[in-house]
C-alpha cells in the first residue's frame, strides 16, 4: 500500500470526525492502551524499578543500587546454572525437538500406512499441560517406584533419573519434547498440505533429487509456518517452568530463571528486589529473542 | 510510585487470593460475625483436617460460637502468608512456633496475646519461650511432633540390631544395615527432610546455643564447627539408600514400611502416615545419638504447630476467646483422638489414650533440656528457602566440597541478613 495517500488525505479527514467517532476511537483505542499500560508496561517498569531496591514486601523499600545484580552474578549459586539451562532448553527444543517434529510431519505427509493413526497418537500429548507431563514423568522415572527403574529391575542400585543433576534436565527436556514434537508436527503437516504439488513436479523436471527438492523448494515455501513454529519453540522453552516446578520445584539441576523469580518473590522469602533483578534478566533475554524476530519480520515484509 | 501504592497493589492481590473466603464471609451478613470466628487453616491433609473439624465442633458445642474454617493447601498457605497477613486475614490462623512466628511479630503483623497467655496453665517455660517475642506472647501452641531415628521394631528383632546410644554405634549399625541390604532411608527431593539430620548433628556436636545463634545469623558458616557438622554427616552418607535427591519423604517412609530400609531420621508423622494402621505398633524410635558427651542428647527437635492472631484480624475479641479454649488440655485431647501422629503440648492433656509411640514421644520431649524447632523454622524464611535448601541438596549431590559450600552459604547469608526486618 502506498504510504503517501493517507498522509495527504489525513488532515482534512481529521476534521470530519464527529464527536461520536471520537468517542468510539477513545473507547476502542483507549481501553486497550490503558490495559496494555496497566497489565504489561506498569509491572515491567515496576520490576525494573524494584530491581534496584531491597524490599521484603512488608516494610520500607530501601534503595540498593546495583547491589542485587552484583549479588546475582557473584553470590547466588543457582543463577548461572539457570541461565545455562534456559539456553540449553531453547537449543534442545530448537535443534532437536522441532526438527524431529518436522521429520515426522514429512514422513506422515508422504503417506505411510496408518498415517492417521500415527498423527493422532503423536498429537495426543499436546492436550496435556506441561505440569501434567511433569507428573507423568515422575511416575515413569521415580527412583523407587518409577516404571522405568522397575523395568530395569535395578532395585538395589536404582538410576536416579530425577535426582541426579547430570541426568534430570535431559529427562525433563525429553518429556517436554514429547509434547512439543506433536505440536510442531501438526503445524508442519498443515503447511505441507498447502505446498503446491506443481512446485515439486517442476523441481523433479529440473532434475532435483528428493533431498534437494525438500530443502531448496518445499522448506522455503513453508516460511510462514517456520516463523510460527520458531515463535512457538521460543515460547515453549520459556514456559518450561511448569514441568520443572512440578517435578522438584526447579531445584537441584532443574533451575530456570523463571523458577528463581518465583522462589524469591512468591513465598515466605519475599526478596522482592532481588527477584525483580532476576526478572529483568529474563526480560532482557526474552527481548533479545523478540527484537531479533521483529527485525527479521519487518525486513521480510519490506522485501516482499 | 510510592510504597503506599505498592502496598495497595499487594493488598489488592491478596484480596484476589482471599476472595472466596471473603465472599463466603459476606454470606453470613452483617452482625453474623458476633458468634462466629473465622480460622485460616493450613491443615489440608485428610487426617489433621478431620481432627481440627472435631476440635472446632467441640468449641461450638461448648461456647455456642461457631468457628468458620477456611482451609487452604498447606504449601499455598505457607507461600502466601505475607500477602495473607497484609490483606484480609482470618481472625485466627494456624502457623508455626519459633523464629518463623517471631519474624512476623517483628514486622508488626501479629496481635499481642499476652493477656490470653496469663490464663493458661500447663505450658512449660520452653513452650512459653517458643511463643514469645520481645517479652510478649503471640502464639498458642497446640501440638508438636519430635524428630528422631525411626525404625521397625520387628526388623530390629529379626536382625538382632540394637538401638545405638552414641555416634560410633550409630555408624556401626548403619554400616551393618547397608551390608544386610537394608540401608538407611534418606530423601531430600522436597528440599527439607535432610535439614533434620543437619540440625541434629549440629545440636549434638555444638549444642543448642550454637544452633540458635547460627540460625540467627550471628555465627559464620565458615566456622570450623559448621564444617565439622558436614564432615560428620559425610561419615553416614555411604550407608544411605542411593538417589536421595529424587526421592520424596513419602517414598522414603514407604521403603521403611516395606523393610527395604532399616531406619530414618524423621519427624513422627512421616513414618506414621506411611504405615498402614495395623502396622503402626511396629514403629519405634530412638533419640538421635550422642556425639559430644558435653551436649549428650539434651536437645530435641520438636516443631510446634499452633495458632496466632493477625494484626489485621477483624474480630480480636472472638479470636482471643477461641485461643483461650484452644489452650486448654481438653481442646488438644479432642484433636489428638483423630490425629495420633502428634503429641499434645499441654501437660494437663489426657495421655491415657496415647499409643506407645506417642507416650515415648512425650517422654522424649519432656526429658529434653532444649527444644529446637527445625532449620526452616529457626531462621529467616528467606535464608532457609533460597539458600539452605539448595546448599544441603548440593552437599548431598557432592559431599566433598565442604569449604566451597560453607563459603557460598556465608556469602549469601551476609547479603540476606544485612537486609533489615520490618
Amino acid at each position: 500500500m502506498a504510504l503517501t495517500s493517507p498522509r495527504r488525505a489525513g488532515r482534512p479527514r481529521l476534521r470530519r470526525f464527529t464527536r461520536r467517532d471520537l468517542a468510539v476511537l477513545v473507547v476502542l483505542l483507549g481501553i486497550p492502551v490503558l490495559l496494555d499500560v496497566a497489565i504489561v508496561w506498569g509491572p515491567t517498569l515496576a520490576s525494573i524499578g524494584l530491581s534496584f531496591t531491597s524490599w521484603d514486601g512488608i516494610g520500607d523499600i530501601h534503595w540498593a543500587g546495583g547491589e542485587n545484580y552484583r549479588n546475582l552474578a557473584e553470590n547466588y549459586p543457582p543463577f548461572w546454572p539457570a541461565v545455562r539451562h534456559n539456553v540449553l532448553w531453547l537449543l534442545f527444543l530448537g535443534l532437536i525437538a522441532t526438527p524431529f517434529g518436522l521429520f515426522l510431519a514429512v514422513l506422515i505427509d508422504r503417506g505411510v500406512r496408518f498415517s492417521r493413526f500415527y498423527q493422532s497418537v503423536l498429537y495426543l500429548p499436546v492436550v496435556l499441560s506441561l505440569a501434567i507431563v511433569g507428573f507423568i514423568a515422575q511416575l515413569l522415572l521415580g527412583t523407587d517406584q518409577g516404571a522405568v527403574n522397575t523395568l530395569l529391575g535395578n532395585r538395589a542400585d536404582p538410576v536416579d533419573w530425577l535426582g541426579d543433576s547430570r541426568l534430570n534436565i535431559w529427562m525433563m527436556m525429553i518429556a517436554a519434547s514429547w509434547r512439543h514434537v506433536g505440536y510442531v508436527m501438526i503445524l508442519y503437516l498443515a503447511g505441507l498440505k498447502s505446498v503446491d504439488p506443481a512446485l515439486k513436479e517442476a523441481a523433479a523436471i529440473d532434475g532435483a533429487n528428493e533431498r534437494q527438492t525438500f530443502f531448496r523448494v518445499v522448506l522455503p515455501t513453508l516460511r510462514p509456518v517456520n516463523v510460527v513454529v520458531g515463535v512457538i519453540t521460543v515460547i515453549e522453552a520459556l514456559r518450561a517452568f511448569d514441568i520443572v516446578y512440578a517435578v522438584n520445584k526447579g531445584r537441584n539441576g532443574l533451575e530456570l530463571l523463571s523458577v528463581l523469580i518465583t522462589d524469591n518473590i512468591i513465598g515466605e522469602a519475599s526478596r522482592i528486589g532481588f527477584g525483580s533483578a532476576i526478572a529483568v534478566v529474563l526480560l532482557t533475554v526474552s527481548l533479545g529473542g523478540i527484537v531479533t524476530f521483529l527485525v527479521q519480520e519487518l525486513r521480510g515484509a519490506r522485501d516482499r | 510510585m510510592s510504597r503506599r501504592n505498592v502496598l495497595r497493589g499487594a493488598a489488592l492481590g491478596a484480596g484476589m487470593v482471599t476472595l472466596p473466603a471473603l465472599l463466603s464471609a459476606c454470606g453470613s451478613g452483617p452482625g453474623g460475625g458476633k458468634n462466629e470466628v473465622s480460622v485460616g487453616s493450613n491443615a489440608s491433609d485428610a487426617v489433621p483436617k478431620k481432627a481440627y473439624a472435631a476440635a472446632f465442633d467441640a468449641y461450638r458445642k461448648q461456647s455456642g460460637k461457631k468457628a468458620k474454617v477456611n482451609t487452604k493447601d498447606h504449601n499455598d498457605f505457607q507461600e502466601n502468608i505475607n500477602r495473607y497477613l497484609q490483606g484480609r486475614p482470618d481472625d485466627v490462623f494456624m502457623w508455626f512456633a519459633g523464629y518463623r512466628m517471631q519474624y512476623f511479630a517483628e514486622k508488626g503483623l501479629l496481635t499481642d496475646i499476652s493477656d490470653v497467655w496469663s490464663s493458661f496453665s500447663g505450658f512449660s517455660d520452653a513452650l512459653k519461650a517458643q511463643s514469645t517475642h520481645d517479652g510478649r506472647q503471640f502464639f498458642v501452641p497446640y501440638y508438636y511432633y519430635p524428630w528422631a531415628v525411626f525404625h521397625r521394631t520387628s526388623l530390629f528383632q529379626q536382625k538382632g540390631y540394637q538401638q545405638p546410644k552414641t555416634w560410633d554405634q550409630f555408624i556401626a549399625l548403619a554400616k551393618r544395615m547397608s551390608k544386610d541390604g537394608t540401608p538407611v532411608a534418606f530423601s531430600d527431593k522436597d528440599g527439607w527432610p535432610a535439614m533434620g539430620t543437619f540440625d541434629y548433628i549440629n545440636l549434638r556436636l555444638n549444642g543448642y546455643d550454637f544452633h540458635k545463634s547460627l540460625m540467627a545469623g550471628q555465627e559464620a558458616w565458615t566456622d570450623n564447627r559448621v564444617k565439622k557438622v558436614f564432615d560428620t554427616w559425610r561419615e553416614l552418607m555411604p550407608y544411605y539408600q542411593k538417589g536421595a535427591l529424587g526421592r520424596t519423604w513419602e517414598e522414603a517412609g514407604q521403603s521403611l514400611q516395606q523393610r527395604r530400609t532399616g531406619m530414618a531420621v524423621f519427624g513422627m508423622p512421616h513414618p506414621g502416615s506411611q504405615f498402614p494402621e495395623n502396622e503402626r505398633d511396629d514403629i519405634d524410635f530412638f533419640a538421635f545419638p550422642e556425639i559430644d558427651p558435653q551436649y549428650g542428647q539434651d536437645a530435641v527437635e520438636a516443631p510446634i504447630d499452633g495458632f496466632l492472631v493477625a494484626k489485621k484480624s477483624k474480630n480480636v475479641a472472638a479470636a482471643k476467646d477461641l485461643l483461650k479454649w484452644l489452650g486448654t488440655p481438653k481442646a488438644e485431647d479432642i484433636y489428638l483422638q483423630y490425629d495420633p501422629n502428634n503429641v499434645a503440648v499441654n501437660s494437663g492433656a489426657d495421655t491415657s489414650k496415647y499409643s506407645a509411640l506417642q507416650k515415648k514421644s512425650a517422654e522424649l520431649v519432656s526429658g529434653a533440656r532444649q527444644i529446637s524447632q527445625f532449620l526452616d523454622r529457626d531462621t529467616r524464611p528467606d535464608f532457609a528457602s533460597t539458600v539452605m535448601i539448595q546448599a544441603i541438596q548440593d552437599f548431598i549431590g557432592d559431599p566433598k566440597d565442604v569449604d566451597g559450600l560453607c563459603n557460598s552459604i556465608e556469602r549469601q547469608k551476609k547479603t540476606i541478613f544485612s537486609q533489615p526486618v520490618g
